[in-house]
């Protein structure tokens, strides 16, 4: 009797175990990164939420939103804001450093319609490089002093190098690497994680309240909100690089903002462009 | 006699009341700021730092430099409050995060 008690509990704990660790199993799959679900399921989030926009038109922020905003997009893009910019960009670009390289012998095809590929996560680094940051460490390699992440010249810059890939659409890729997945997985945490006296998350205004007004602005979408980088912000009276974007929102939720480059924004940066895979490049581009 | 020492108790009592507190000291200050600096330090390591905690932290230095150790106390304790709030928050946005993902 003893015995066939004793068997009893060990079938018993032998089956929970087996439970327990289908569980656990079955927690850790959905935990598992799978940035390739993640995309899919980016899409499908916001065609679903605006099935009336056009897919290729996310990228155009606000002004995908409703039918007036649109028209004030078509509208400005008669006479583009960023069109100085643009201008400054391409012969900042051609201009040789002083020790008569240019930008061009930093670059894949000479810097040339290369924008859809950046960020990309660099093997030997073992970190996400940025377009930001790859055209300060060609100035640098080449004697010359960084650009400010959020000024003019690097705005310049930018603006003229996604006008050159216009059109084309956004491929980043993710190596099999695993400090490749982390730097996606630190990505994703960093843009649904509220911070802020305010408590918000880029998620909170650009995935929950896209098309919302707040204040007098209304939102983009997070689905390519990259692709229309850098900008011209009426609310800057200026054009901003990715990082100004960044620390912008920050300090809007009172976050104090990260340095510019820092790995979290390079990294949100990296997870924000791979789900936009596919959409195509639209920058520069001009916002209110 | 019992009447007599009544007022006398309760003159002694009014007058105790009338006395005004005593004002705040540097020391106070100090120990206010350092406990504040400490919070937001560890709100530092947690990559969250909030922009009013550091602008309480400026505003208590500003009326210590001024010498009003009242106002430099009543800052320094907010900013303390604060950071220990957006300690909180990185703490539990750890996981909490994964409430906001799209799936």
């Amino acid at each position: 009797m003893r015995a066939r008690s004793v068997l009893t509990s060990a079938a018993a704990a032998l089956a929970f175990a087996t439970l327990a660790s289908l569980a656990a199993s079955a927690i850790a799959a959905t935990d598992a990164p799978d940035p390739a679900a993640d995309a899919k399921a980016f899409k499908k989030f916001f065609t679903d939420k605006f099935p009336k926009v056009k897919v290729e038109d996310f990228v155009n922020g606000p002004y995908s939103m409703n039918e007036d905003m649109h028209k004030q997009w078509e509208e400005k893009e008669q006479f583009p804001p960023y069109e100085f910019a643009l201008e400054a960009g391409k012969e900042m670009f051609s201009k040789p450093f002083k020790n008569g390289k240019t930008y061009a012998d930093c670059f894949a095809n000479g810097g040339i319609g290369i924008r859809q590929n950046y960020p990309y996560f660099d093997e030997k680094e073992g970190k996400v490089v940025t377009l930001e940051l790859a055209l300060n460490r060609c100035r640098e390699a080449n004697g010359e002093q960084p650009y400010s992440y959020v000024k003019d010249e690097m705005a310049s810059l930018t603006a003229y190098m996604a006008f050159t890939s216009r059109g084309k659409p956004m491929d980043i890729k993710i190596p099999s690497d695993p400090r490749a997945l982390a730097a996606y997985e630190n990505g994703k945490r960093y843009f649904y994680t509220r911070r802020g006296q305010l408590n918000f998350s880029c998620a909170t205004c650009h995935v929950q309240s896209p098309g919302e007004r707040i204040r007098a602005e209304i939102l983009a979408p997070a689905y390519g909100i990259l692709n229309a980088m850098p900008i011209y912000r009426s609310e800057w009276n200026g054009m901003g690089t990715i990082s100004r974007r960044f620390i912008t929102c920050n300090s809007q939720t009172r976050a104090v903002p990260l340095e510019p480059q820092s790995d979290e924004y390079r990294d949100v940066e990296y997870f924000l462009s791979y789900v936009a895979n596919g959409l195509p490049i639209s920058g520069p581009g001009a916002r209110p | 006699m019992s009447m007599m020492r009544n007022t006398l108790l309760a003159s002694v009592l009014l007058m105790a009341g009338a006395v005004p507190a005593f004002a705040a000291s540097e020391a106070d200050y100090k120990t206010a700021l350092s406990a504040a600096e400490a919070a937001e330090q560890q709100a530092g390591q947690l990559r969250n730092k909030w922009t009013t905690t550091e602008a309480q932290l400026a505003a208590a230095k500003k009326a210590a430099t001024a010498g009003d150790f009242d106002a430099a106390i009543k800052a320094a304790t907010e900013a303390e409050a604060l950071a220990k709030a957006s300690i909180f928050q990185a703490t539990s946005e750890k996981e909490r995060w994964k409430d906001l993902e799209i799936r």
